[in-house]
């Protein structure tokens, strides 16, 4: 499997960090309820095809990456700077969410 | 049905084996059930062995999208131990141990469960200690295990480098006598003829594509074989639990589907009679009948529904193998594969009534719910017919994540690939 890194080009996975679903959302930290907070910590999408993740590129050069990468084939369609762009935005986002 | 004794295979080797009946019947799917189970795996077909066994309810199916034995249940490396720190583990996985102690007889089926033992290595002193302490709290429940000296266990598996100056030095390891591996394409076979013979309908190559819905309740499932109407809907398809419980609209799930991988090698001259995982890092070994090494190490670490992993763990697993026996680099590997785990995020199973009305859950069986087959059937079919759990699998149960009394044995929270 390979990530082409925006800032480093094409990498091989095993430089990359696994950072998890990049569909959650964390919560207002001043919110209370707890089915909210249960359901960021626990709940996750997991989808069979395009999944929205984030990874670093942590034997390179460290940035956090939003990626869309398609569980059943493993083939990576999107792959973009966290930092500019939020978590990706493939598919079950709410919308209002950052692009 | 076919019995089989020392007598009938007599028989049938002097007819030149032409007489075997087939294990099970190739049914076809009745209009409705009494309970049908989605998933032929060893849990879906255990469940409906005890359903019928346990609880009278014979008046079931088994649906099974592929082939008996083609899921997670012919693709594991066959380890069965109950060397767990919890007491909720400990419990529930010590009795699956007593019920795999009886299994071949109680199923008339070789499952060739063969207590040769697990031995979990320790590389520095305060890994040692930890073992000691789980070790400790294993005999405070009655179950077995044994510190090991390294003197012991260079003894007990002649060609681990012992050395000092290896590069994780063995300290000592805790093992467990009773553990072991099992056959586990017997296991399917074995449940499913005990099934069959009971009135269970096998279905094979019957897909469920949807549920059947009176108002909330589930009351049945579409499949590329028809409509089947059930009273109760169980589902136990291990990897595949996030695409089915879609498929009843239930959007997120306390689980993510990522691929472990396992390796089988050329046949060896029998070296290894037991079962040994390494300390260090993510691997685990034993050597088959056949004299195939069976080893694997670490998931691949991603979401994944692919049943193929990537190759940087097969380099981290063959350079554990070869740090542990260094005569072994020379080996050939012989075949590879991945299957799709469902990892929970406490590490822990997930034995259930609901979520939806009419529905029953069992998921959540990491890379470890091959040892937990009998017991996982008994007490998801006790919690079928009663509609309330096992005492057992209570503390399993899917509300256990809001009420904050998860079951990390590792300590590890909830990040999936770490359990
Ligand atoms: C490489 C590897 C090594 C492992 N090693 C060990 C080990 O050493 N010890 C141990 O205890 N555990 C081990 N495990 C874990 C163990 O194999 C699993 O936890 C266990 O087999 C899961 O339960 P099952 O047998 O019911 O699953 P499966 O055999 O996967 O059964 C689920 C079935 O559901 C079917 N299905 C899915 N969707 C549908 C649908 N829509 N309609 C109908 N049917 C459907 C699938 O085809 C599948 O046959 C390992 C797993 C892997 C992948
Ligand atoms: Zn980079």
């Amino acid at each position: 499997m390979l990530i082409t890194c925006p800032y480093c080009g094409p990498r091989d996975v095993s430089e990359f960090a696994y950072q998890g679903d990049g569909n959650r959302k964390r919560p207002d930290p001043a919110s209370t309820d707890p089915e909210t907070w249960n359901a960021y910590v626990y709940d996750r999408l997991n989808p069979a095809g395009a999944h929205n993740e984030i990874w670093q590129h942590a034997g390179g050069c460290r940035a956090h990456l939003a990626v869309v990468r398609d569980t059943l084939t493993h083939e990576v369609s999107s792959v973009r700077f966290a930092r500019e762009h939020g978590a990706p935005t493939h598919g079950r986002r709410k919308s209002g969410a950052k692009a | 049905m076919a019995e089989y004794s020392a007598l009938s295979l007599l028989k049938n080797a002097l007819s030149g084996n032409r007489d075997w009946k087939p294990a099970w019947r190739k049914a076809s799917p009745k209009p409705s059930y009494d309970v049908v189970v989605i998933g032929g795996g060893g849990h879906g077909l255990s469940t409906a062995y005890y359903l019928a066994k346990e609880h009278g309810i014979t008046n079931v199916a088994v649906l099974e999208k592929g082939y008996l034995g083609s899921g997670n249940v012919g693709r594991n490396t066959t380890a069965v131990r109950s060397n767990y720190l919890l007491p909720q583990n400990t419990r529930f996985y010590e009795h699956s141990m007593k019920m795999w102690e009886n299994l071949s007889h109680d199923l008339n089926y070789n499952v060739m469960f063969s207590q040769r033992g697990v031995l979990n290595l320790a590389h520095t002193p305060g890994q040692l200690d930890d073992l000691a302490r789980k070790g400790n709290a294993m005999r405070h429940l009655g179950v077995d295990a044994e510190l090991m000296t390294p003197a012991q266990i260079g003894r007990r598996v002649p060609g681990l480098d012992m050395s000092r100056s290896a590069r994780f030095p063995i300290y000592g390891g805790l093992m467990q006598e009773r553990a072991g591996t099992a056959r586990h394409d017997a296991v399917a076979w074995g449940y499913a003829r005990g099934a069959d013979r009971r009135g269970v309908d096998i279905i094979e190559n019957c897909e469920v594509t949807g549920f059947l819905r009176d108002g909330d309740r589930i009351v049945g499932v579409t499949s590329n074989r028809g409509e089947i109407r059930a009273r109760k809907v169980a589902v136990a398809v291990a990897g595949s639990t996030g695409r089915v419980m879609q498929l009843a609209g239930v959007d997120k799930m306390p689980i993510e589907s990522q691929v472990l991988q396992a390796f089988v090698s050329e046949s060896l001259k029998p070296f290894l009679d037991t079962v040994l995982t390494f300390g260090m890092g993510h691997f685990y070994v034993g050597q088959s009948d056949k004299g195939g090494l069976v080893y694997g190490g670490d998931l691949d670490g991603y979401n994944s529904y692919a049943q193929r992993g990537n190759l940087p763990i097969v380099e981290e697993v063959m350079s554990e193998m070869v740090a542990l026996f260094p005569s072994l680099a020379p080996v050939r590997v012989l075949r590879s594969w991945g299957g799709v785990c469902d990892m929970s995020m406490d590490g822990s199973p997930i034995i259930t009534t609901g979520p939806l009305p009419g529905m029953y859950l069992n998921c959540g069986w990491c890379y470890g719910g091959f040892k937990a087959t009998p017991a996982s059937g008994f007490c998801f079919a006790h919690t079928i017919a009663r509609d309330a759990p096992h005492e057992l699998s209570a503390p399993f149960t899917l509300d256990r994540f809001s009420r904050g009394a998860v079951i990390d044995d590792k300590g590890q929270g909830p990040t999936p690939r770490l359990h």
